[in-house]
């Protein structure tokens, strides 16, 4: 009999999700033997070509981890799609964006600017940049992806079946997804696959100690306070994200004294993460004179990077638009 | 002239691609590998809180997440001008030396494993980590997926995550031990030495007792005469976590040692049109060109480069593997690209050796693990020796701690350079009157293999992902061929 074929592929993404399949360890055994992988960079030497021979649909399942940066990284997905009968969103930077779709908050320009001319260690006199086509010594034109204006989640290049969240998914959240897309019983599409539809704070082991309604006096950032690992973060008045985050995770960062930063996303039925985990703050400061309530969410300095960090290209505001004057 | 390309290039962080330009003979005349990724940290981090990067940063890397972690946290300390307590800084360097070594063994057995284990020209069906595992043993590979979840546990329990870790704070970290942890992690350093000592054994077997590998890695086709670059401690000692920055020459003789600080001074990056990836040079001897030698500033980092940056290892087997690789290779500094390979067993046992004397350490029981900053911030600079090589980061912050700029040096990038030529020269040395087949083609990207490159971690400035793909161009430009390696056979 056919074993299911399965492609695995990373766009602009750190790798960390290919470490989390890993991390499935003994696992991955299993894996291959329940499935034939046809198409995993990191760690199997099959080419883009390879994939381009298949027959359309051929492809039970592709993982794509990373949001799209690159005009190479939408033709791969492109193509994955067309070969998959399934496209999973493996990831937060998949799914929503990630930390890299903070780059939306600049042009593409500003960025390579930066990058090849303002760098304090940059030495280009010449004021060279990567070119999309160039001419080499020998003769040859070489080729580079264009960086694409803005970074996109997967889903707004492809038609996605189901998504897979965390930064990055867990093993655990992975392992789980995996069982349910072998078992033929599919979830409804656009499903969130491995974690259930409830907060953090539900399997989070300091919620015995947060009380029914939070109220809080201050904002604390973390370096400005030791905190005691032994309740609620919230309480103490660290900006912990667990109430509006989709839990699965068991509270990882939690366990080790540090807020949840909300790389598990949102519940379903919610339209924008960091408008929903912005509103929640606004609605627990313990204050009813302006002024106060002001100076405590005032301290919060970047709500892009607190509330977005990983849903920025997903969400209602999708980036900064730098309008140009001619 | 004729091309030919491999894309993706595999089994390496990242993405990339190699294109081989051939003359009417059919012999490589030149081979570029082009990395087709950019992200824009520096530019992003922008805006953000200061305390937020050593888990924004992390991000550039999901392999090498707490290389970023950490030298991010060092800069926050240099911030806010904060020592962190002696116990939360052993613990940091515990923690950072439990890392390298799972991410040193993930390098040496499921990706550059496959193509010492199973065979530089074995079927790419064949060679990967299913492979080694064939050939290995099932009960050697399930020991080696053991190990490594063994040590990533422990990571989970002390970082709060493995992948993305949590615990760095300026000042020190973000949790004491508990009792729990300190013994598991006692537990887990002797196995941890035991496999370090195991997978040396497995590298003597495998690869030095095979005459063709050893000529292999000693044949002129993969070797550069370079400068090399790494931390070292007060007796000039591979360190991972801190030190000062020691350079020497082709010739092995001390060309820089200083205080990061002092970084600006000595390194400055060069820019390529055909690539997205900077290059970094030795400013006082500047950029001459993709050559190798005395009077080029290129210089490489990462295990080989370590090594020969070092006088010695802080740890008793770790010297003594050492010193035998030295006297086998025939004297310091080695040349020779695919002795990384080598370097990086020898690290594994270092990092193992360190991990148990930390973790053996009563200090890390200590509740200790805090001093706050009161300092108002500005600038910082922070480094560590990632498993790719020195990391650094740089922030300046207003006064509320807002960064305001950033600029990042990441590992691979220092051997960008000296990979660039790696892959030309040995793309040159093996592609000959036209043969080419994917054996041939896979040994061309064992070139970049060695050196464990991240090009995620190299182009943090914007796109990601890894693959290489060989372009086969004649000269007169034309496009021959993108070679499947399946046609190739």
């Amino acid at each position: 009999m056919n074993k299911p074929k399965i492609a695995l592929y990373w766009c602009a993404s750190c790798g960390g999700c290919e470490e989390a399949q890993v991390d499935l360890a003994e696992k991955i055994l299993d894996l291959v033997n329940l499935v034939d992988i046809v198409f995993w960079p990191v760690a199997m030497d099959y080419k883009i070509e390879d994939v381009e021979k298949l027959p359309d649909g051929s492809i039970t399942a592709s993982f794509i981890n990373g949001g799209i940066r690159l005009s190479e990284h939408e033709y791969v997905v492109k193509l994955l799609r067309k070969k998959s009968k399934l496209v999973v969103a493996y990831g937060a930077c998949s799914a929503w964006g990630g930390v890299p779709g903070l780059a939306n908050l600049y042009s593409r320009e500003e960025i390579l600017k930066y990058v090849y001319h303002e760098a304090p260690t940059v030495e280009n006199p010449q004021k060279i940049q990567p070119q999309l086509k160039i001419k080499a010594e020998e003769g040859t034109t070489l080729e580079l992806p264009e960086v694409l204006p803005r970074l996109l989640p997967l889903d707004l290049v492809v038609d996605v079946d189901y998504y897979i969240p965390g930064c990055p998914p867990t093993p655990e959240v992975t392992w789980k997804a995996i069982e349910t897309l072998l078992s033929g019983n599919l979830p409804a599409k656009g499903s969130v696959l491995g974690a259930l539809d409830k907060s953090l704070c539900y399997e989070c082991p300091l919620n015995e100690t947060k009380p029914e309604k939070v109220l809080i006096k201050d904002i604390k950032r973390p370096h400005e306070v030791i905190a005691d690992p032994s309740k609620c973060l919230l309480t103490q008045g660290l900006m912990c994200l667990g109430p509006v985050t989709r839990g699965g995770c068991s509270a990882l960062c939690i366990k080790a004294a540090m807020p949840c930063t909300g790389c598990f996303g949102p519940l379903n039925e919610v339209m924008d993460y960091g408008g929903k985990a912005a509103s929640y703050f606004a609605s627990i400061v313990d204050y009813s004179d302006e002024e106060e309530i002001k100076k405590v969410l005032g301290k919060i300095l970047d709500p892009m990077g607190i509330f977005y960090r990983y849903s920025l290209p997903a969400s209602r505001l999708r980036g900064k638009i730098t309008v140009t004057r001619r | 002239m004729k091309e030919v390309v491999i894309n993706p290039i595999t089994r390496l962080e990242g993405h990339g691609k190699i294109v081989v330009i051939l003359d009417d003979a059919g012999n490589c005349v030149k081979a570029y590998l082009q990395v087709p990724e950019l992200r824009g940290f520096e530019t992003f981090a922008v805006g953000r809180h200061a305390e937020d990067m050593p888990q924004i940063t992390s991000r550039i890397c999901g392999v090498c997440p707490t290389a970023h972690h950490m030298a991010s946290t060092k800069t926050l300390d240099d911030l806010y001008k904060v020592e962190p307590p002696e116990p939360a800084k052993k613990i940091r360097e515990m923690f950072y030396n439990i890392f390298m070594l799972e991410d040193h063994a993930l390098h040496f057995y499921i990706l550059a494993g496959p193509d010492f284990i199973v065979g530089p020209k074995a079927s790419k069906e064949e060679r990967n980590v299913v492979g080694v595992i064939k050939k290995v043993g099932t009960e050697v590979g399930l020991r080696v997926i053991q190990t490594r979840k063994k040590l990533r546990k422990l990571m989970e329990i002390i970082g709060g995550k493995t992948i993305h870790p949590v615990l760095g704070l300026p000042g020190g970290i973000s949790k004491p031990l508990s009792q729990e942890a300190v013994e598991t992690a006692r537990k887990v350093s002797e196995e941890a030495v035991q496999f370090a000592e195991f997978t040396y054994k497995i590298f003597k077997d495998v690869v030095l007792a095979n005459k063709e590998y050893v000529d292999l890695i000693t044949s002129e086709a993969y070797t550069h005469r370079t400068y090399y670059m790494g931390l070292v401690d007060e007796k000039n000692r591979v360190n991972f976590y801190d030190g000062k920055i020691r350079v020497v020459s082709p010739r092995g003789i001390e060309h820089a040692k200083f205080d990061i600080h002092q970084y600006l001074d000595y390194i400055a990056e060069h820019v390529e049109p055909w690539t997205y990836i900077k290059f970094p040079y030795l400013k006082k001897i500047g950029w001459k060109g993709f050559i190798d030698g005395e009077d080029s500033g290129v210089m490489s980092v990462a295990p080989l480069a370590r090594l020969n940056a070092a006088d010695g290892m802080a740890t008793p087997k770790a010297q003594e593997a050492y010193e035998e690789m030295y006297e086998t290779l025939g004297g310091k500094p080695i040349h020779h690209t695919l002795a990384n390979h080598w370097a990086r067993v020898i690290e594994i046992i270092y990092a193992a050796e360190r991990f148990r004397e930390l973790a053996n350490d009563p200090d890390i029981e200590s509740k200790e693990v805090r001093n706050l900053p009161t300092a108002t911030p500005e600038e910082g600079i922070g480094v560590v020796e990632a498993p790719r090589g020195t990391l650094i980061h740089h922030y300046q912050t207003d006064q509320n701690g807002v960064i305001k700029k950033a600029n990042l040096l990441v590992a691979t990038q220092h051997n960008a350079a000296r990979i660039a030529l790696s892959v030309d020269k040995a793309a040159r040395s093996l592609v000959k009157a036209g043969q080419i087949d994917q054996g041939i083609l896979n040994m061309v990207e064992m070139a970049f293999r060695a050196y464990d490159p991240c090009h995620a971690c190299g182009t943090h400035s914007l796109p990601g992902g890894i693959s290489v793909k060989f372009y086969l161009y004649g000269m007169n430009g034309q496009l021959l061929r993108i070679v499947n390696s399946e046609d190739l056979v």
